[in-house]
């Protein structure tokens, strides 16, 4: 362990901000020693990301101070935070997808004074990422690389402007377990290297297995001040974060699937870049069951869902729903052989944001009876539906004719199951449904989701959340680079293994003791 | 009528389209789509002759020319990109304040004659090389040869230097710049004026140059919306758009000359003036530009290249995913 | 000090159409005091224009004559952006249904002494198809290969100009003349004053029949758009065109279909023009009708009843405009109404703050 030095590298006190209708820091206070990996732990809308925006510069508090070295500062903008030595990477990563990764590391900063020189910027950035061990071609377009690889952009960023405080944001919510132990590699090598580090998450494990020391936040104010992380359980940890315990998925019925409602044969596609996305893809879902797919961000997850939803072509195989294509078809076809879809991006294509919310609730009703009567729309069915939806599924708002950008973040998914469960679907797409949502909307989703099982729904359950989809999946398929990989029933499914798949890797290699994919030249690990 | 005279003057009208275009160019690139073209060479148009007609100076008109199309540009900035007005809507708008405000300060002044005008100059020595000798450095005015320098200038600076990764920067991704301490508004308000300095130079292009004289709304008659048309067919880039310019003008020269000669091939020329044929002469350009528009779209799609990402929509901080 | 807006969420029901009204003075305002720069009277000019277009019956009926092309290219326009499609192009729409309905009468198609109940007809269809045709270019170009249809559309209307100058200086010119025979009572739409006879006082009235078409599409297109599973699937696309797939609407179709309704309603109102009002083809027939409609369509924030009142004000703008020096001020004023409107969208959509900055851009 790093020895705590006298002066923090990085201290607020009192910090105070407040958006409209919330206060976001309530006077907090945070501390940051040399060396240290320090997490900063708490569940979505707690408050950390705007105190580390704070941090970063990107915001001014309201009131209270900031000391670097123990010395005031105040940023007013992200520039004065790095020019101070002080670097954020973001969870959603600000690169530009049509340039060079020395493009986008360059970008921002006063040399080259004038003229560009690709090839020896190229040159230099490549041997600093060498230096630190992080695997990128200098040379490759942002939208070609993978996640993760633009993951290593943005701390090359970091590290070529000489930072000496990173402050990482989620950054393993796009991850797969291999991909983070190699990240966990690379910060244990910056730490060693005397930077410090700030680690943004909710995940308790994962703070656990990195942190030196934790603080935790809840509804804006500092629960847990930089504890050290041998100090404390997961247990204290998650009733710090949200003040009771953690409560578990609500019990499962025994597993009954009937016949093979949503079967998938040799699917391929290509994704929005013309690349293909999905090889040969072959699954079936049951009545009454939950698959779940298990894999990182960008491995045709979400080409098969569209495809599956008729949102995007499929270049071979077939879709059928009890026996019925609907894949290359009109979209209105899968609709109407009743497929659910509830969509990743719920405020872009899952809603109309100045609709209002009847406008909203009637989108996949709107052709029929008793909503519709030939041409006509019947305004009074149409509200009353929609009256009745708002009403069962507890969406809040003051009105069905409230615009539905108004909504939150868990009311607008109320809004997409209520109108998607109203049809009647035999087969749901569930596309990463608990993404960015509190506890209670993610609780109630979870039992909407076991509801629609037992009701004999065939549910295809996308997210990134391992663990979410070990709590409600039957089964489990892997998927990597367009094809699946592995498929296991929940109860066979181990942690490892599945890691192991999405990264590549086989089973063969799990089972062998020790055995591991292979790993790049990294420098001397600093221990624990 | 032969291929020479042809191409010399396309090159000549082909520069007023060319400085329009690479000033959409630069404010595009930027994110900004500013549809008020054809009102800030007319603004540019109407200012250069009023000056250089009451001062006596073409250059003074030249200067104010670009002055006034970059002013109006900024009701355009201002609109789009602090108050994040719709960029369509805004354009169209200026287009219809440009073209007003034109028509009233060019009240009285068609009648002016023998305004000053630009000189025309010839290169010595290098005019007599075979082909681009007499095309390109022959009796062209001096703002041809200004159109020659911008070119290479315009594509060096966007592709080549660091303000200019800067531009391009703004232009994608937006918020990737502001996280790396660019001025996001800043670059945009710079290079929405860059464009309105060019639309005005554009205008006074026309009036001062290669078409002297102010004959109201038909002094551009649509050239502006030509060369919005031609910022896509050259998919933003400098080299193409001059390309792009040279053809137009070529086009545009060839409809007077055609309606010049007597017999075409033998036959009896349909489109000699006072026939009504020559009405479908009139319409050729406009017919080529949806074709080329047609073109510059397709490639795009084909290439995966294109728009920049972020143009036409307005750019709030902290505005990101869910 | 930074410029700073916020979402406005609760905005009561009367904010907007006050906002537009508040935009609608302000932009007179201005363009008042840009009279008076250029040596103008602004009061002597507005006065004017209320007189000269609502001082008597006679006036009001001019006016609304004048209304009555904006009320149907303008209706055209509302109805192209409310799926944000720009339809810039109802100029050339509007003069291609002017062509069309000529075409009956001067080619001609029906033999002359065709009995009106036929001819008239026959130019309606005529009129919209030939716009409707002049909005399916544009549109399947869209459609099918995802091209601005800012650009064709602009382009367009030129071709459709040298297409009318063509035929008016040439095949169907009357003695060397930009413009055509008259053509024959029964291709005239019906107006006031033809039933002085029974009525005396509505002699010299000229108001037509194409206004009571104008009105009718109004009340036709409301109740399609608040009432129609048509209309709610164009409302969703025009505020979101991914949810609009999501929820399986075919938008290419939808975009084909609605550039060809609005593209034959323009030429309705060019038929309207030549029939009701002029007689005739000639060479200036439009004064910018299809540009005005843009302005009217998007004062009217799309809506069709809204669009007849907004076109009522502008035919007197039109109107009286004629005699306003400079001559360039209509068209000016149009401009600055249009930037008061979207300056007022900025209004209704957000609240504005002068605020120290958060973090400078």
């Amino acid at each position: 362990m790093t020895p705590a030095t006298p002066v923090p590298a990085l201290e607020a006190r009192g910090i105070v901000k407040a958006f409209p209708g919330i206060i976001a820091n309530d006077h907090v206070d945070f501390d940051l020693r040399t060396g240290e990996i320090h997490a900063l732990l708490g569940e979505n809308g707690a408050g950390k990301s705007t105190l580390m925006n704070i941090l970063a510069g990107l915001y001014r508090p309201d009131a209270g101070e900031l000391l670097l070295d123990g010395r005031p500062i105040a940023f007013h903008s992200p520039r004065d935070a790095i020019a101070a030595g002080l670097g954020m990477v973001h969870q959603h990563f600000t690169l530009v997808p049509s340039q060079t990764v020395t493009e986008n590391v360059l970008l921002g900063l006063s040399t080259p004074r004038f003229w560009l020189r690709p090839a020896r910027s190229e040159a230099e950035i490549g041997a600093l990422a060498a230096k630190f061990g992080l695997r990128i071609d200098p040379g490759a377009k942002i939208w070609q690389l993978s996640v993760g690889e633009q993951q290593r952009v943005e701390i090359l960023k970091l590290l070529y402007r000489e930072a000496r405080i990173l402050i990482m944001d989620e950054p393993t919510a796009v991850l797969a377990p291999q991909e983070i132990d190699e990240l966990f590699r690379t910060l244990r090598s910056m730490t060693a290297d005397g930077r410090s580090i700030v680690f943004i998450s909710h995940k308790l494990g994962e703070v656990m297995a990195i942190a030196d020391r934790i603080t935790v936040m809840r509804r804006g104010v500092v629960t847990a001040a930089g504890i050290a992380a041998t100090d404390t359980s997961r247990a204290d940890l998650a009733v710090r974060m949200v003040g009771r315990q953690i409560v578990d998925v609500p019990d499962r019925a025994p597993f009954q699937p009937g016949p093979v409602v949503l079967a998938v044969r040799d699917v391929s596609a290509d994704n929005d870049r013309g690349l293909p996305a999905l090889h040969g893809v072959s699954m079936d879902v049951r009545a009454g069951e939950i698959v779940g797919i298990a894999a990182v961000a960008g491995n045709g997850q979400n080409e098969l869902a569209e495809v599956i939803t008729a949102l995007r072509p499929s270049q071979s195989g077939s879709v059928t729903i009890g026996g019925t294509e609907v894949a290359n078809r009109p979209v209105g076809v899968a609709i109407r052989e009743g497929v659910a879809h509830v969509p990743e991006d719920r405020t872009g294509v899952g809603t109309s944001p100045n609709l209002s919310l009847a406008d909203n609730l009637i989108m996949k009703r709107y052709h029929d009876a008793p909503i519709a009567h030939g041409w006509f729309v019947d305004d009074a069915a149409a509200r009353g539906k929609a009256q009745d939806l708002k009403d069962e599924y507890a969406i809040a708002a003051p009105s069905i004719d409230t615009e539905a950008r108004l909504l939150s973040g868990g009311n607008i998914q109320r809004l997409i199951f209520a109108r998607e469960i109203d049809t009647g679907p035999r087969v749901m797409v569930a596309v990463h449904p608990t993404r960015g949502l509190d506890v209670g909307a993610i609780e109630s989703v979870h039992r909407v989701l076991l509801e629609r099982r037992q009701a004999g729904t065939a549910i295809l359950l996308i997210s990134e959340d391992l663990d979410e989809i070990l709590a409600l999946a039957d089964r489990v398929d892997v998927m990597y680079e367009g094809r699946i990989v592995g498929s296991f029933p929940v109860a066979e499914a181990k942690i490892g293994t599945i890691g192991l798949l999405m990264t590549g890797g086989s089973v063969a290699d799990a089972e062998t003791e020790g055995g591991s994919p292979p790993q790049p030249p990294a420098p001397a690990a600093a221990t624990r | 009528m032969d291929l020479t005279t042809i191409l010399a003057a396309g090159v000549a009208s082909g520069t007023i389209l060319l400085f329009a275009a690479i000033g959409e160019i630069f404010a595009e690139r930027s994110g900004v789509l500013n549809l008020g073209v054809e009102g800030m060479m007319l603004i540019g148009a109407v200012a250069g002759f009023s000056i250089a007609m009451s001062t006596g100076n073409p250059w003074l008109g030249v200067v104010a020319a670009m002055l006034a199309g970059g002013l109006l540009s900024m009701v355009h900035g201002v609109m789009t990109i602090h108050l994040r007005a719709d960029q369509v809507v805004s354009g169209l708008a200026l287009t219809f304040l440009g073209t007003g405000l034109a028509r009233v300060l060019g009240e009285g002044l068609a009648s002016a004659k023998d305004v000053a005008q630009l000189p025309h100059v010839t290169v010595p020595v290098l005019s007599d090389i075979p082909l681009v000798g007499p095309v390109l450095l022959t009796d062209q005015s001096v703002l041809v040869y200004v159109g020659y320098v911008l070119v290479p200038v315009a594509w060096l600076w966007i592709g080549r230097t660091r303000p200019g990764l800067h531009l391009r920067a703004v232009g994608e991704a937006p918020a990737a710049a502001d996280a790396q301490g660019i001025g996001v508004y800043r670059t945009r308000y710079a290079y929405v004026f860059v464009g309105g300095l060019l639309a005005g130079l554009a205008g006074a292009t026309i009036t001062l140059a290669i078409y002297p004289g102010w004959f109201g709304d038909q002094t551009v008659n649509g050239r502006g919306w030509i060369a919005v048309g031609l910022v896509i067919f050259a998919q933003w880039s400098p080299l193409r758009a001059a390309f792009g310019a040279v053809l137009f003008g070529a086009i545009f020269q060839s409809i007077i000359d055609i309606q010049g000669v007597t017999t075409i091939f033998g036959f009896e020329n349909p489109f000699q003036p006072g026939r009504s044929a020559t009405f479908f002469l009139e319409m050729l350009p406009y017919l080529m530009v949806i074709v080329v528009v047609v073109i510059g779209s397709r490639e795009a799609v084909r290439k995966r290249i294109g728009a920049p990402a972020a143009l036409g929509r307005p750019y709030v901080r902290g505005e990101r995913g869910s | 000090m930074n410029l700073h807006l916020e979402p406005r969420t609760d905005a009561p029901r009367w904010f907007s159409p006050v906002m537009t009204l508040a935009a609608l003075a302000f932009a007179f305002v201005i363009s008042g005091f840009i009279i008076w720069l250029v040596g103008g009277d602004p009061i002597k000019s507005f006065t004017h224009i209320l007189v000269s277009a609502f001082g008597s019956v006679g006036v009001v009926s001019d006016t609304l004559v004048k209304a009555t092309p904006l009320i149907l290219t303008g209706l055209a326009c509302a109805l192209a952006f409310r799926m944000h499609l720009w339809n810039i192009g109802a100029e050339g729409q509007f003069l291609l249904g002017a062509w069309g309905a000529s075409a009956i009468v001067l080619a001609p198609i029906l033999p002359a002494g065709t009995p009106g109940i036929v001819v008239i007809p026959a130019m309606m269809l005529a009129g919209a198809a030939a716009g409707g045709l002049w909005g399916f270019i544009p549109g399947i170009l869209r459609a099918r290969l995802g091209v601005s249809e800012i650009i064709t559309t602009l382009m367009l209307n030129y071709v459709a100009l040298f297409w009318v100058q063509f035929w008016v200086f040439g095949p169907w010119s009357k003695g060397g003349f930009p413009e055509t025979e008259a053509f024959p009572p029964e291709a005239w739409l019906p107006r006031l004053t033809d039933l002085a006879a029974s009525f005396p006082g509505l002699a010299g009235l000229t108001v037509h029949l194409g206004l009571i078409f104008g009105i009718g599409v109004a009340t036709v297109m409301w109740v399609a758009l608040e009432r129609t599973r048509w209309g709610y699937e164009i409302r969703l696309i025009g505020d979101s065109p991914k949810a609009a797939r999501y929820a399986g609407i075919d938008i290419n179709r939808k975009i084909v279909v609605v550039f060809v309704i609005s593209g034959a309603l323009a030429g309705l109102g060019g038929m309207s023009e030549v029939a009701g009002v002029v007689h005739g083809l000639q060479d200036r027939i439009s004064p910018g009708y299809g540009f005005t409609a843009i302005i009217i369509a998007y004062l009217a924030r799309f809506g069709p009843f809204r669009v007849v009142i907004a076109s009522i004000l502008f035919g007197a703008l039109i109107l009286a405009g004629r005699e306003i020096q400079p001559s360039g001020v209509p068209a000016m004023i149009q401009g600055i109404i249009l930037f008061s409107i979207i300056g007022s969208d900025v209004l209704i959509r957000y609240r504005v703050r002068f605020d120290r900055p958060v973090a400078t851009a």
